[in-house]
């Protein structure tokens, strides 16, 4: 049979070119939807943006930034953890990747129970949804909108991190997928990034 | 053992240098805070952090320095488009405090 007669799915081979800008295509896939994901939460910023400039008794609840400071330095390091744990499996070393990996996924747990801390702390302070006892009740719903929003995030990136960590070690993933993985859980670090200021610091009360 | 950590671990020094950079970058953000400067500066000021952070994470962290360039100009020309067409709610916002929105007054 010659190279002429193989056709799949009856393009002929011509067709077949190799994936677009020389990168895997699942991790093509995470890129395109870390962009997508990266409008979902810049629309919600910016809605946010919208909300505080046109609202005029904004409140500022937040007395402290100890919690949040503890919670960037957690996420910030579980980053680095991760890449440990890349560098790991891209070197063969399957039982430290593994190791990281299970590291960089308590590290994510520790940050989503500060942050649930958080916010029981806020709601026993009369905090919910539509109401708040410093002003527009318009605060809740954004706060609890956005930063959910993360937490739902680093939620399923935990779950991803369990998941695909059992994997890498049960021998299905291999250095790659830990890779693409690694991608979403630094992006969800990236926007951590951009929450803090615009919403505890920028709401800090002096 | 240090042959086989470097073996292991090739260019680990750079992720720990961008690494602690996040962190001063950061603590800058949390310094800005307390600064006693109107919130527009602040915003700016912040913003233009958090800008500088997640420049360092998307380009180091998530590799994307070392993918092709063409890859790069993708993802940085399609995101900044799309942040820059999203200021349209940031100006219309601007215009509510100024009292021009019909629905302002």
């Amino acid at each position: 049979m010659s190279s002429g007669d193989l056709t799949i799915g009856g393009h002929s081979p011509g067709v077949i070119t190799e994936p677009p800008f020389s990168i895997p295509t699942k991790k093509l896939a995470m890129w395109l939807f870390i962009i997508a994901d990266t409008m979902t939460f810049a629309a919600c910023l910016v809605a946010y943006g919208f909300l505080r400039n046109g609202t005029a008794n904004w409140p500022r609840p937040f007395h402290s930034i100890n919690n949040v400071a503890i919670m960037t330095f957690i996420l910030l390091t579980s980053s680095l953890t991760m890449l440990i744990g890349l560098r790991s499996a891209r070197a063969g070393d399957k039982s430290a990747a593994f190791r990281w990996i299970m590291i960089t996924a308590l590290l994510g747990i520790a940050f989503g129970f500060l942050h649930i801390r958080e916010w029981v702390g806020l709601i026993g302070e009369g905090m919910t949804m539509f109401k708040n006892p410093w002003g527009t009740g318009l605060f809740g719903a954004s706060f609890f909108s956005i930063t959910g929003l993360h937490l739902t995030h680093v939620t399923g990136g935990v779950i991803a991190l369990l998941v695909v960590g059992l994997r890498y070690k049960g021998g299905r993933y291999n250095a790659d997928d830990i890779e693409i993985l690694g991608l979403y859980w630094h992006f969800v670090d990236l926007v951590w990034m951009f929450v803090v200021p615009l919403v505890y610091l920028l709401n800090l009360a002096h | 053992m240090t042959a086989k950590v470097e073996q292991h671990n090739p260019g680990m020094g750079k992720d720990l240098i961008v690494y602690v950079c996040l962190l001063v970058l950061a603590g800058l953000q949390f310094v800005i805070a307390y600064q006693n400067i109107v919130a527009s500066r602040m915003f700016w000021r912040m913003l233009t952090v958090a800008c500088v952070e997640a420049g360092l994470a998307v380009l180091f962290f998530m590799h994307l320095w070392s993918e092709k360039r063409i890859f790069l100009w993708f993802v940085g020309i399609f995101t900044i488009s799309v942040l820059l067409g999203m200021q349209y709610g940031w100006t219309d916002s601007f215009r509510m405090l100024v009292g021009a929105a019909p629905f302002s007054k």
